[in-house]
């Protein structure tokens, strides 16, 4: 399947079909995959996120790493819970969870979203669940630096210009700047940063639980602050990887009458574009 | 002999009073609960040469900190001169340092001439930004009329020990010239030899000023010393510490409560039992509930806005200003420190942080995103002190906005923050 695609109109159509093994499969067929991928509530849920958490296995089946996901199993992490003040949710989530990842002696994880990434790797630890944890981006960062996937056989990005949303809780929260980097750079294309980014990036709007409420009263939503920050970059697509950052982004994009011009897309999009997986 | 004499007085006076407010100030701060903040002192002398002694975080906004750092550098490096003050008032010599460092003292008195003016100069533009060009950080709800009057003052009394120094070095200079009395030949005087000109040409009328101004420089620093604990300016010390005992964890880790862990392990495993820990509320409605280094936290503050500029829900109108956290926790910590004075150890009002200081509007508008804290620069973290006081609201009052109760209960009953069921959790995998 390694045919190349020059023509960027079918640059989608490599034509693998996507087979997702859940974790209860492989170990009632006796085997261990490398690594969990774990999906999240809105990777699991919310329909454009659901795209992109299939583009995750579009790569991770691409490159050959066996791995696998809890599907029905997963539950949520609990952040939101937890950012809230809820923290008997939170633990309670966070203990049940931990119970069924000890249980599939789970080592190495995967998430779709920084704020699964950062309660993992972070809080569960002290609460009895310790695992290697990754950010999407981070294994595609990897995967680049094997050699392993290129930006080839697929859409050209040649003359778009594009600009990294930093989400909280991969930059500032866990220091992770340049692995989403790394999957652009790799593009044919011109990279622009927005005048607050990386350390200095400004939230989406969505963290600490005010995705799931309206915003206090105020002079402007927040997502319509950072698109003066996109429209001053001259972006005509803005990455990010984080999909409240996605529904965040979008409405903003949306807000602004300018869903024509200005495409929001995750890393993980991104390169399974590029690579026509 | 009578000049030592009050002055000796006065020295012991400045140091008693400012050790009993310092002390004062500790005793606040202990008010707050236990943290472990002990581990890892390699990291915590290093994080703290980095960004206290090295201000590496102030750099982001470079006016600003070339202007800080000239003040901070003069004010360590002009102490040197003070220690010559303070022994030459203690022993009625004249320049006491000036035999021994021979050559060197002149270079000394020279840079020092040179710090000053640099100090001055920074003083005079950092006035005319709060005052004249009215930055916006410089605003804000929180920012009435003492912070604003507090700020100026720090400024100018600034500006005129600065002037003092430099007008007594000017009349030193002239003395010397004279060869007046016990005005050796001393130092170098590269700034004050510039006003020299402006000071009268008698002996006696110069040794008036330079005596007035060497008593106005020294009062003014002990009195300076003394006003450092009611004022956002006590930043120039707890900045140390408060770096020392900075987070060293990931920003985006929360930490997990204990008192938390233990409920929900013995409801998971009825056959659990917890390590008995005292009973206290979770979350935080008061100071008290804070801990130390929180407290700590807000004495540091010295209220420059950056948190505050760079917070996502200020920017957008919304209540939320993270350095409004800090004051009025500062302030509020004051008010219950002076309760205690006047009604003994056991006194309560029927104030607390929340609501009396603190709103929920306020609480809510927080996306936890860390941007106050990175920006920070001595490492303060007004987002803790936000959680801490959710945790509150929500565990002890049920008091959480409509629309997170739904949440809650949604990632209660499917797993998930929506109204999705479990059962559905892997439909994506079908769609294409």
């Amino acid at each position: 399947m390694e045919e190349i695609l020059n023509n960027s109109e079918i640059g989608h159509s490599k034509s693998e079909t996507l087979t997702v093994p859940t974790m209860a499969q492989m170990v009632a067929e006796g085997n261990t995959p490398e690594i969990l991928f774990w999906v999240g509530c809105a990777g699991s849920f919310d329909e454009r996120a659901q795209k992109i958490t299939r583009d995750i296995c579009k790569i991770l089946q691409h490159v050959g790493i066996s791995y696998a996901v809890l599907g029905t199993e997963e539950s949520c992490t609990g952040d939101p819970a937890k950012r809230a003040g809820n923290e008997f949710l939170f633990q309670m989530q966070a203990m049940t969870n931990i119970e069924l990842l000890n249980a599939y002696e789970v080592k190495k994880i995967v998430t779709g979203c920084p704020h699964c990434f950062n309660t993992i790797a972070n809080e569960y630890p002290g609460l009895g669940g310790k695992y290697e944890v990754i950010h999407h981006t981070q294994l595609i960062q990897g995967l680049i630096n094997e050699g392993k996937l290129k930006a080839e056989g697929g859409e050209s990005f040649k003359g778009r210009r594009i600009t990294f949303h930093d989400p909280c809780y991969l930059g500032r929260g866990n220091g992770v700047y340049e692995a989403p980097r790394a999957a652009l750079e790799i593009l044919d294309t011109e990279l622009v940063e927005m005048k607050r980014c990386k350390s200095n990036g400004l939230c989406c709007g969505a963290g600490g639980a005010q995705m799931f409420k309206e915003p206090e009263p105020g002079k402007k939503d927040i997502n319509a602050e950072r698109m003066t920050d996109v429209l001053e970059a001259k972006a005509d697509v803005i990455a990010s990887g984080c999909p409240f950052c996605m529904t965040m982004l979008s409405d903003g994009v949306k807000h602004i009458n300018k869903e024509q011009d200005i495409k929001v897309l995750d890393i993980a999009e991104i390169t399974v574009r590029a690579n026509g997986l | 002999m009578i000049g030592q004499v009050i002055f000796i007085i006065i020295l012991l006076a400045a140091v008693y009073l400012f050790g009993k407010n310092v002390a004062k100030v500790r005793r606040n701060i202990l008010l707050g609960k236990d943290t472990d903040r002990s581990d890892n002192p390699t990291a915590r002398w290093r994080i703290m040469a980095k960004v206290a002694l090295g201000q590496t975080k102030m750099v982001k906004r470079p006016t600003a900190a070339v202007m800080h750092f000239f003040i901070y550098v003069g004010f360590v490096i002009i102490n040197l001169e003070v220690l010559e003050i303070m022994i030459d008032g203690i022993f009625g010599s004249h320049r006491v340092f000036s035999k021994p460092l021979g050559s060197l003292y002149g270079l000394l008195i020279g840079g020092f001439e040179v710090l000053a003016l640099l100090v001055l100069v920074s003083c005079v533009v950092f006035l005319a930004r709060r005052n004249i060009l009215k930055l916006r950080r410089f605003s804000g709800t929180e920012m009435t009329a003492w912070p604003k009057s507090d700020a100026n003052y720090i400024l100018t009394i600034e500006i005129l020990l600065m002037m003092a120094f430099l007008t007594m070095n000017a009349a030193d200079y002239k003395l010397q010239a004279l060869h007046f009395g016990h005005y050796v030949t001393a130092g170098s005087f590269p700034v004050s030899a510039l006003i020299a000109p402006l000071l009268p040409a008698g002996a006696d009328a110069l040794a008036t000023i330079e005596r007035g101004c060497w008593w106005f420089h020294i009062i003014g620093i002990l009195a300076f010393l003394n006003y450092l604990p009611y004022s956002k300016h006590f930043h120039i010390l707890l900045a140390f510490p408060n770096v020392y005992y900075s987070n060293l964890k990931p920003k985006g880790e929360f930490s997990n409560m204990a008192s938390v862990t233990n409920e929900v392990k013995a409801m998971l495993d009825p056959s659990f039992v917890p390590e008995t820990t005292e009973i206290s509320r979770f979350g935080v409605k008061d100071v008290t509930d804070l801990t130390w280094k929180n407290l700590m936290e807000a004495y540091t503050c010295t209220e420059c806005g950056r948190c505050t500029s760079v917070c996502p829900a200020n920017i957008t109108g919304k209540l939320l200003s993270p350095r409004k956290i800090m004051m009025d926790t500062r302030d509020r910590l004051t008010e219950v420190g002076n309760n205690i004075d006047k009604h003994g150890k056991d006194y309560t009002d029927d104030k607390t942080l929340l609501d009396n200081y603190i709103t929920r509007e306020e609480l809510w508008a927080c996306t936890t995103c860390n941007a106050c804290v990175e920006a920070c620069p001595v490492n303060i973290n007004p987002l803790e002190i936000i959680t801490e006081m959710r945790r509150y609201v929500v565990m002890e009052e049920s008091q959480a906005p409509a629309s997170l109760n739904n949440m809650f209960g949604n990632m209660e009953n499917n797993g998930a923050p929506w109204k999705y069921s479990q059962a559905d959790r892997f439909n994506w995998a079908e769609k294409e």
